[in-house]
């Protein structure tokens, strides 16, 4: 095949600029400010700012709450993803066997995903209403004494399952997707060597699904740290106190509730950081992955 | 023809406009649903009022969104004239020298009169300097108060208690006997710790109250109040008091239930209670005290927030909100704010409007929050202002929590108060220098 290219290398740069242009101006200038402005203490309407060096990073290793959070935001990430994941899989695997109506019930399953997190978090603040929310009810059946905003586990309880709930969908589809590429020829030759459905599921199915899973598994660990900060700001009503919280709403809370701007600054490059040291796992993962699988 | 009427308006309102050439002002406030329809209808009464200045007041979040938004402003040159600025803020506005013009400047720079005596005792001096020059307008203000249902304390045969030895001793046993949780409240940092300190005149942080630097230590962990909170939990086990969260509104639902007897809220909650025609009759009172502590309580502070005049305007623009501060603060206007809202009218004249009105009479509860803003003053009294306060309050919300649903106890929770406060309190004290 002939290769396609450009006679002139200025050409290709001119037409990358507007692409690079936004990269720099609205992801890399912010970035590079956030690292400068960890270093200061600044007064909020930007009249003074003291060098403090490491200072705020000190405090924030040095602060017991701090690490409360970072524990939290580990231990609701790693559920959020797992349930979402494994609710989703089971999900599609079912409908994918679907034969009458199957579209319906995908649209059925499909539809929360067009939720915004701040409207799913909204949702979830009616549905556990302390006095009258159908879920707060429910949980009294069985002898739960839910109460949203004064129990901790009970509101962390309620920020997984909004989470969760919201992003099912989005995996929903992706599995989806995955399933029905699959060869009909592999399902029909699993199905003569292996009638059993669990043991076609995990030597089959799952294997054929991992490069959508490892894709997903990725878009989930971001979503549960990042994207969740709606659902997060919405059931706590936007008054923290004793309820949980992910590190990206203390950047919030600190930042642009609390003005400290230098503070809030270290904490988001310590985000940054996470989200590189994410990236080069998901980058090594791909070399050994292609290894595995294509040479 | 109705289309000629509306050009003919339209062509009028150019020429008008072009006449007079009026200068336009912004007020940046943080005034949602009724409040702000109150907001609106003041401005625009203002604007009717005159034809030199027109204010625009815009609707920007809740108080902390609002701040962040004034500040991010300013930063940027786009400041509006006038932004509005809550009691938690008032440290980091104040700070800021240079950002703000100091509303008794303005006034007289530009002709009007100016004495703080013409304002009520307990609003003067919060929003003031150290040399008690009154730098934010005090707008909405409001203090804790203490809502009961008349109905219920009738049933369980007491009075609202004067004190908080009576509560625990005869008023909320009655009210669990008539079938009644006693006891909720709001905001436990504002009702249960800054006004604790005003009530009962104790120091709340060094440095008089934080007004003479920025080198200041809190004093949230003293003897008095940590015997409050103690008092406050064993309440909540015998059933007395109730803890709903951090949330407003979840505390002030069981009262409008009716099954929260007594419940302590703002001042300003009142118009709003009116409006919502409650199955019961409710009123209000003082707040109460520890007779313990004190045989004389004190005033309470004010919460709410006040208007700042943002720096950096054309002389005609600060004209302009020199003029609208004197129209806010006219009796009349003060009057209609207290009346459509139940936040205390700022000045005594307009306090004694209301009264000459009538007001009281058909609304005695409506008369609370000033008569307690009104009460003896003591030196900590006036207020107080520390830095990242919004921040502190965080951390208050966060350990009261933790010590009502039996996570903490109460010497741990004030010692972890009184360390990140002052942690807090020394960061802020760096970013001033």
């Amino acid at each position: 095949m002939k290769r396609a290219g450009f006679a002139n290398t200025w050409l290709p740069i001119l037409l990358l600029i507007p692409q690079l242009s936004i990269v720099a101006i609205f992801f890399y200038w912010p970035a590079l400010e956030a690292v400068q402005s960890s270093f200061f203490l600044q007064d909020p309407f930007g009249f003074g700012s003291t060098f403090v060096g490491f200072e705020n990073y000190a405090d924030l290793f040095g602060s017991a709450e701090y690490r409360k959070v970072a524990w939290f935001t580990v231990i609701f990430t790693l559920l959020v993803t797992f349930l979402s994941l494994a609710i989703a899989l089971l999900l599609a695997v079912k409908a994918d066997t679907i034969l009458r109506g199957a579209k319906t019930y995908r649209t059925l399953l499909m539809w929360v995903y067009a939720v915004a997190p701040p409207v799913a978090g909204f949702i979830g603040v009616i549905m556990f209403n302390q006095t009258w929310g159908p879920l707060t009810n429910l949980a009294g059946l069985v002898g739960w004494d839910f109460v949203l905003g004064v129990k901790f586990n009970d509101t962390a309880f309620a920020m997984v399952l909004v989470s969760v709930w919201k992003q099912v969908p989005v995996n929903f589809i992706f599995f989806l997707s995955g399933l029905q590429s699959f060869p009909k020829s592999v399902r029909e030759a699993a199905l003569i060597d292996n009638r059993s459905a669990s043991g076609r599921f995990w030597d089959i199915t799952f294997p054929l699904l991992a490069p959508t899973g490892f894709f997903l598994l990725i878009t989930n660990i971001t979503y549960a740290l990042f994207d969740t900060f709606g659902v997060v700001d919405t059931l706590v009503k936007g008054e923290p106190g004793n309820n949980p919280m992910t590190l990206v709403y203390k950047v919030y809370v600190d930042g642009f509730r609390g003005n400290d701007l230098g503070g809030s600054s270290a904490q988001s490059v310590i985000l940054m950081v996470l989200v590189l040291v994410l990236a080069l796992t998901v980058f090594q993962f791909r070399l050994v992955e292609r290894r595995i699988h294509y040479t | 023809m109705n289309r000629i009427t509306v050009t003919a308006a339209a062509a009028f309102a150019m020429v008008a406009n072009a006449a007079f050439a009026e200068t336009e002002i912004t007020w940046w406030h943080a005034m949602g649903g009724a409040l702000g329809d109150t907001v609106n209808q003041i401005a625009a009464d203002f604007n009717a009022s005159q034809g030199e200045y027109k204010i625009t007041p815009v609707f920007k979040g809740t108080y902390e969104e609002t701040l962040t938004a004034g500040i991010a402003a300013f930063r940027a040159g786009e400041q509006p004239n006038i932004l509005q600025v809550f009691d938690a803020g008032a440290a980091t506005v104040i700070g800021a020298k240079g950002a703000t013009i100091p509303v008794q400047d303005l006034l007289t720079d530009n002709g009007l009169t100016f004495d703080i005596n013409d304002y009520i005792s307990g609003v003067r001096y919060f929003y003031a300097d150290s040399e008690d020059k009154m730098i934010g307008m005090p707008f909405n203000s409001s203090s804790p108060i203490m809502y009961y249902n008349v109905d219920a304390l009738e049933k369980a045969g007491v009075t609202p208690p004067k004190t908080w030895e009576e509560f625990q001793s005869v008023t909320a046993p009655a009210l669990k006997k008539a079938g009644y949780t006693a006891l909720s409240q709001s905001h436990l940092p504002w009702i249960f710790t800054e006004n604790f300190f005003s009530r009962h005149n104790l120091p709340f942080a060094t440095n008089n109250n934080g007004y003479d630097g920025t080198d200041t230590k809190i004093l949230v962990n003293s003897p008095e109040i940590k015997a409050h909170f103690k008092a406050v939990t064993e309440w909540q086990k015998d059933g007395y008091f109730e803890w709903f969260g951090t949330g407003w509104g979840d505390n002030q639902a069981p009262f409008e239930q009716g099954k929260v007897a007594i419940w302590l809220g703002s001042s300003g909650s009142f118009g709003g209670l009116m409006k919502k025609d409650l199955p019961f009759e409710f009123s209000a009172t003082y707040l109460p005290y520890w007779e313990a502590v004190t045989k004389e309580p004190t005033q309470t502070f004010i919460g709410g927030a006040s208007l700042f005049a943002m720096a950096g305007k054309s002389a005609e623009e600060n004209k302009a909100t020199a003029e609208f501060f004197r129209f806010l603060t006219s009796a009349e206007v003060q009057y209609y704010w207290h009346k459509s809202t139940g936040y205390v009218p700022v000045t005594e004249a307009a306090y004694e409007l209301a009264k000459k009105d009538g007001h009281y009479d058909r609304f005695p509860a409506a008369e609370v929050g000033i008569k307690q803003l009104s009460l003896p003053g003591g030196k900590n009294t006036k207020g107080y202002r520390m830095g990242f306060y919004v921040q502190i309050r965080d951390v208050m919300n966060r350990e009261y929590g933790r010590i009502l649903t039996g996570e903490t106890d109460v010497e741990t929770a004030f010692k972890t108060i009184e360390d990140e406060a002052n942690k807090l309190l020394a960061r802020f004290g760096k970013t001033q220098s």
